[in-house]
């Protein structure tokens, strides 16, 4: 049964994205986008990967999609019609396509547990997990410990991205291109998603601040914490208007909390160095080494938290801004 | 058994073909945010392919239950990729639009062709 | 120790210039002494988190990444030191700050990628560095900087995909990440279809962010639109990474266990870079942009270095190598000194730079230097490297005096369009009288003449980079021996 269900997710998946690529009105264009990042979740749940479902469904079919509208919001909403040159794309894109479907024809067919990923790195992972750090969510545990360094190099990607639209947005824009953008006075006029945004905000919040601190034991961590809780106040930000969701949450606060996650990060990897061990390497952090390790984790799972969250609400003030300055 | 197999290919299809779907936007496209909208198909494209190599037969997602013997779980190691994967694409795109928004202020376009004509 | 290069970069944020260059400049000096370290071939390797080798991330510095680090943190600490004055000029006050947090973040992101030797940590910082190099690039003044950016972006961010299936193909038939593991895990793989795949997959993607000759119209107008300083920085070392990593992939994994490849690999890129070396030094010739002209040459200049690898020889790899070291000192050096120039000259097409030595006689001469040496003049720090190639092509076999009067004929047309730039310095009228007789500020001067200097430094006592350069040949070649 759950076959046929993926058959037909992935069919969806397909026919959406073509949709996505025909339509001509940019604003149905982001819609489906949504639509196809949910696709996409629920079809990395069926594959075992609820903590990428998890973000993708809150950082895929949410936070991107809110960018894309409030960058919408300042540009065009259609996209102009333009002839030639698409058919030679196609011809190319379709040869490219066959030689990759070619390709899949030697790979290890879906599930099979004798394939080269499931024999080398993986098993000892799942092996020793329990016995090094004793969390039972093995994800955490390998992007926090084994590969916290990638997480690291993550936290400033995301940082970067921060600092630069922050840095691109920040010249003062030219009088005539300056267009209010709708949301500016957010939906206060309408009663009905008034009163059940105002119900939701408290719960995503809390339910953020649950996978924050849950990582450990089910899906969840840093990421999926901090795109929720962003996700939460834009939609204060959505239905009380851009001004109030900054006096809640100023901007001074959140590159505090990009700069002070990010550094936060380092900071225990340095302190781990002063300590004897290897940079990040958790262990010498308390007298017991396991128990170390669960330290780390848990505080470095709160800098990527809190610098996600502080960078994505930043990029999106960044874009809403921009609409409403006069 | 036999439905198994060919979902095993299907999934790796179904990322060949969204993948260029992806691609085909980005080349064809002369507006820029498609352009963008046909780069987070083509980076979601890939995130399916590494999701799909993690399945294993009877697996389950791999969060050790305490007490239970015997458990197949899925691969983790290509998920914590894909998580990283995921948050450098949504940085990628932000970027993008930044500098897509700016482009719009300067030009009062957003039509590949007619900045190339502006200038 | 290893790690502190980063941790040092990457913990300084938010912060002006000073910070900025005192950082760059210790990462300088870490650079360097890592290279005292590795000189007598041992390679330094730190396991990131004290988890072992497949499992963990581990960090190496051999030879070849001891002197592609060199490059990248010299360019950038040469760059920020010389930036202040030019930046102040392009880029208002407020916004520095983010400015220069921007520029420590894509040197530490450059310097991450030489020292990584797990090919996923080698795809984020990658990004890191792309995503800062299209910020530094769109700060400038200019407002085709923007469409020019957007191109790289799109580009760069489709290489890094490719760069990122091809890892996943791999991943996929070996389950290991780390470089050297894959290599060793490799020789079982019975399958070789998704491998071969997966090498197009990545020497594409990569192909890309280092702009080899098809697949390199981001690069004229990215370089030619962004401020001036960054150009410096980025001209000098970011396509060089992406070129070290495409080399050091191919040679560490590929090249020993699939047969044929090193026919493969060649017979795929020498075409392609003895068509850059040409079409690009062609259309140098015609360019009346000093800024662009000079970005062109880049392209031709990157194909050197890939005709180098693509020989498939010690000696080619070596002067692919040196050619690394010596191109990022000829072209920071001429691009320095252009800054220099843009100090004054607001319009930087050759036809209004008419009589510029009279007026700045310093800038002038370290830009003819810089341009001998680019051209590969005897003395010079590009004699050695063209050298090198000459002697690799010969090697190379039957066809090597093609080869060789390519290389020849390619550096008669760099003399052509240095000689444009002399001519328009030194022996043409100035369209204008109204330029004050001014040199730019003095620590930019001060910092182009130290390169310039350096390039003959070089040119006559090449024995540093020389070691290091033939035992990263030697070290390459024997993963594939």
């Amino acid at each position: 049964m759950i076959f046929v269900f993926a058959l037909f997710l992935l069919t969806l998946l397909v026919i959406t994205a073509i949709a996505i690529v025909r339509t001509e009105n940019l604003f149905v264009s982001v819609m489906l986008t949504s639509i196809f990042s949910l696709l996409m979740a629920a079809n990395f749940f069926i594959l075992d990967a609820a903590d990428v479902a998890l973000t993708e469904a809150a950082v895929g079919a949410g936070i991107t999609t809110v960018i894309f509208l409030s960058a919408l919001a300042l540009t065009a909403e259609r996209e102009k019609r333009r002839a030639g040159g698409q058919l030679i794309a196609l011809g190319a894109v379709g040869i490219l396509a066959a030689l990759i479907i070619y390709a899949t024809f030697d790979k290890p067919r879906l599930g099979d547990p004798e394939a080269p990923v499931h024999q080398h790195v993986a098993p000892w992972y799942l092996e020793k997990t329990p016995e090094y750090i004793d969390i039972p969510n093995v994800v955490t545990a390998i992007l926090s410990s084994y590969r916290g360094y990638d997480t690291l190099g993550e936290v400033f990607v995301v940082f970067t991205a921060c600092i630069g639209v922050l840095f691109i947005l920040g010249v003062r824009p030219p009088e005539q291109t300056a267009t209010r953008s709708a949301e500016s006075g957010g939906l206060r006029h309408h009663l009905i998603p008034q009163v059940v945004g105002r119900l939701l905000v408290p719960f995503i919040v809390l339910f953020g601040l649950y996978t924050q601190f849950h990582g450990e034991y089910g899906p969840g961590g840093g990421f999926q914490a901090g795109a929720i809780i962003a996700t939460g106040v834009i939609l204060y930000a959505l239905l009380e208007g851009e001004g109030e969701a900054l006096r809640a949450v100023p901007r001074s606060v959140l590159l505090g909390l990009v700069v002070g996650g990010a550094l936060l990060y380092g900071a225990v990897g340095v302190v781990c160095m002063l300590m004897g061990g290897a940079f990040l390497d958790y262990s010498v952090l308390s007298a017991d080494p396991v128990w170390g390790q669960q330290l780390g984790i848990i505080i470095i799972e709160a800098g990527v938290g809190m610098a996600v969250c502080g960078a994505l609400l930043s990029i999106f003030h960044a874009f809403a801004a921009r609409g409403t300055q006069p | 058994m036999k439905l198994l197999e060919l979902l095993g290919y299907y999934n790796y299809w179904v990322f060949a073909i969204t993948l260029m779907i992806g691609l085909y936007a980005v080349i064809s496209k002369a507006n820029l945010i498609k352009k963008l909208i046909g780069l987070s198909i083509f980076q979601s494209a890939v995130f399916l392919m590494y999701i799909t190599m993690d399945k294993v037969e009877g697996g389950t997602a791999p969060i050790i239950q305490a007490g239970v013997e015997g458990q197949i779980y899925s691969n983790p190691l290509p998920q914590v990729l894909i998580l990283t994967a995921i948050v450098v694409g949504v940085s990628t795109l932000a970027l993008g639009l930044a500098i897509v928004v700016r482009i719009n202020e300067r030009y009062g376009t957003i039509e590949e062709h007619e900045i190339l004509d502006a200038d | 120790m290893l790690s502190a290069p980063l941790i040092i970069l990457l913990q300084p944020r938010g912060l002006a210039w000073a910070g900025a260059t005192a950082a760059a400049l210790a990462s300088f000096a870490i650079a360097v002494a890592l290279t005292i370290a590795v000189l007598d071939g041992q390679t330094q390797v730190y396991a990131m988190g004290g988890w072992p080798a497949p499992y963990g991330i581990e960090l190496a510095v051999d030879q070849f990444s001891a002197l592609v680090l060199l490059v990248v943190t010299g360019a950038g600490a040469g760059a920020l030191l010389a930036a202040r004055s030019s930046i102040d000029q392009q880029i208002e006050p407020e916004r520095q700050p983010l400015f220069y947090s921007a520029w420590l973040l894509g040197l530490a992101g450059l310097a991450g990628i030489v020292v990584a030797a797990d090919a996923f940590n080698i795809f984020v910082f990658m990004e890191i560095s792309s995503l800062s190099s299209y910020v530094l690039i769109a700060g400038g003044p200019d407002r085709r900087a923007l469409p020019a950016v957007f191109k790289y972006l799109i580009m760069g961010t489709i290489g890094a995909t490719f760069y990122l299936i091809g890892v996943g193909l791999i991943y996929m038939m070996t389950g290991t990440l780390n470089l050297a593991d894959m290599e060793a895990r490799l020789g079982d793989v019975t399958e070789l279809n998704p491998i071969l795949v997966a090498a197009g997959f990545i020497t594409i993607g990569l192909a890309l962010k280092a702009a080899v000759f098809p697949l390199h119209v981001w690069l004229p107008n990215a370089y030619t639109h962004s401020p001036h300083m960054i150009t410096v920085f980025l001209a000098a070392c970011a396509t060089k990474v992406a070129i070290y990593v495409l080399i050091r992939f191919d040679y560490m994994v590929f090249q020993s266990k699939l047969d044929d490849h090193a026919t493969q690999f060649a017979q795929f890129l020498m075409p392609l870079a003895i068509l850059g070396i040409l079409v690009a030094s062609a259309v140098a010739m015609f360019e009346g942009h000093l800024k662009r002209l000079l970005a062109t040459s880049s392209v031709a200049q990157i194909a050197y270095i890939i005709l180098g690898a693509s020989f498939v020889s010690e000696s080619g790899l070596a002067a692919s190598a040196m050619h690394i070291f010596n191109h990022a000192l000829a072209k920071g050096g001429l691009f320095l000194a252009v800054a220099c120039l843009a100090y004054h000259y607001r319009d930087l097409r050759l036809d209004q730079l008419g009589g510029a030595a009279a007026r700045m006689p310093f800038t002038s001469a370290a830009l003819v230097v810089c341009g001998f040496s680019l051209i590969g003049i005897p003395g010079t720090a590009g004699f050695i490297s063209k050298w090198l190639l000459i002697t690799a092509a010969l090697e190379s076999g039957p066809l090597g005096w093609i080869l060789v009067a390519v290389i020849l004929v390619s550096s008669l047309m760099a003399v052509v369009y240095i000689w444009r730039i002399v001519e328009t310095l030194y022996f043409s009228d100035s369209a204008k009288g109204d330029i004050a007789v001014a040199e730019a500020p003095y620590p930019m001067v001060l910092v182009t003449w130290l390169v310039a200097l350096l390039n003959i430094g070089f040119g006559l006592f090449p024995t540093m980079p020389l070691t290091l350069a033939n035992a990263s040949a030697a070290l390459l070649m024997g993963y594939s021996g």
